[in-house]
């Protein structure tokens, strides 16, 4: 009686195992299949946001692999080290691309980038993901409206820091009714990152020695 | 499989067990995922590949897995093909994925697929559990497609808007403004708006066929509660 339990507890696992084997094997095959187009397309979607923020002829290295890591840090909200992309124009440091999570969000944290220009000018800002009200809160994202535009050109002293605010509490930026806590907390979170970017601007680019590329050296 | 096999097991999946309306089964991703037609056909069709590619693989090893593993072994097996769905959507689909999210590996959760191979393809050959998933999938879709349509055109008064993260960039002259200048309508697009269309949706289902029986009957019959089935709703 008991050989026989233990019998058929053995085939059971044994069952198991074998189907286990095969789905292992099935899912390796396509992870190695399809390993390099989900890298290749990841960094598709980071070039095309990268794009939008950073203007083209702004830098001329390979951005995407011209990377430092930011350490977690109150000024950016990261709780990670996070990379930053550094572009650079005929090897000289030009302009840097920083993930910015603002915490205070309507519906929690919202994600974004920011490219800030070697002289602390603003060259873009985009919403990366937020989970703010549908038809409310989400005009900071670009797919909606505008707004996010408004920070374009802007800079740690243009405006001082009393205009760092929505207009609504004595500052520069517009806001639309009904939903002022989302644009104060992406309003707060750039000029953050302003003031991280104004604090490390001389590390930045020195985090590793700047490679100076050949156009067309790496594939 | 004969013809008519062939018809009963379509008809089934479509439209008598529909699990949208009928079954009631899957509920979570029908409600979080169907703000917009392309989002709610998206995750429809890749629910209806996994169940249709389930079925098939399913179907022929139902003999070679013990009764008490099988539980784990059908699990296994679906879990497997989301994961390879789940990965070909990134690779060639990076922006639907980034969307759909977590709906996709969820896709292993959803009751209606275990459902279907515990009630169908671990009792049938291969041809007839494969068609199983498809229809109950395609039935699924249909339904996601009505509720997707219905809660964009109301909540941003667009049809297809999102297309171009399926076709690429030339798809996005694709979208149908059905409302121009919409200022868009908050409750179709948050959850409770899902849950007020697709009892419109179940109550419309139930007429036509209430309709359908009158007809047959030539009498008046009674409206008859729709089976719930394992649904979360109903417990």
């Amino acid at each position: 009686m008991r050989r026989t339990i233990a019998k058929a507890s053995l085939l059971t696992a044994l069952n198991l195992l074998f189907f286990a084997l095969i789905g292992t094997a099935v899912l390796a095959i396509t992870y190695r299949l399809t390993h390099d187009p989900i890298a290749r397309s990841e960094e598709m979607e980071k070039l095309k946001l990268i794009a939008q923020i950073a203007p083209a002829g702004s830098y001329d290295n390979d951005i995407i692999r011209d990377t430092t890591e930011l350490g977690p840090d109150e000024l950016l909200g990261n709780d990670t080290a996070t990379p930053a992309y550094l572009g650079r124009l005929n090897g000289v440091p030009s302009i840097v691309v920083m993930q910015v999570i603002a915490p205070d969000g309507y519906g929690g944290k919202i994600h974004m980038v920011i490219a800030i220009r070697r002289d602390g000018r603003i060259a873009g800002v985009r919403v990366v993901s937020d989970k703010e009200t549908p038809g409310l809160g989400d005009y900071i994202e670009i797919a909606k409206s505008k707004w996010i535009n408004g920070f374009a050109g802007k800079a740690l002293d243009n405006p001082d820091a009393s205009g760092w605010k929505v207009k609504k509490d004595g500052g520069v930026f517009d806001y639309m009714a009904g939903a002022t806590i989302t644009p104060r907390a992406v309003v707060k979170a750039v000029h953050k990152a302003l003031q991280y970017y104004a604090q490390h601007r001389e590390t930045l680019f020195k985090a590793r020695p700047s490679p100076v590329q050949v156009k067309g050296e790496q594939q | 499989m004969t013809g008519q096999e062939f018809k009963d097991i379509f008809y089934n999946g479509v439209w008598k067990q529909n699990t949208g309306v009928v079954q009631l089964l899957g509920l979570c991703p029908i409600l979080a995922v169907s703000s917009s037609v392309v989002n709610a056909v998206s995750l429809g069709l890749a629910t209806m590949l996994v169940m249709t590619l389930s079925g098939a693989a399913i179907a022929p090893i139902r003999q070679l897995v013990p009764n008490e593993a099988r539980i784990p072994v059908f699990i296994l097996i679906i879990a497997v093909l989301v994961t390879v769905v789940q990965f070909t959507m990134n690779a060639y689909m990076y922006k639907l994925y980034v969307v759909l999210g977590i709906f996709i590996p969820l896709i292993v959760t959803n009751c209606i697929v275990l459902a279907r191979i515990e009630s169908f393809a671990s009792k049938n050959p291969m041809l007839e559990s494969a068609l199983d998933g498809f229809a109950m999938g395609l039935g699924l879709t249909a339904v996601l497609a009505v509720l997707g349509g219905i809660r964009e055109i109301f909540g941003h008064g667009t049809l297809l808007s999102g297309i171009d993260m399926v076709f690429g960039e030339t798809a996005k002259s694709w979208v149908i403004t059905v409302v121009p200048n919409y200022h868009g309508f908050l409750l179709a697009i948050l959850p409770p708006g899902a849950f007020i269309t697709l009892g419109m949706l179940i109550a419309a289902k139930n007429w036509l066929n209430l309709r359908a029986e009158q007809k047959l009957k030539g009498a008046s019959a009674t409206i008859v509660p729709v089976d719930g089935g394992c649904s979360p709703a109903m417990h």
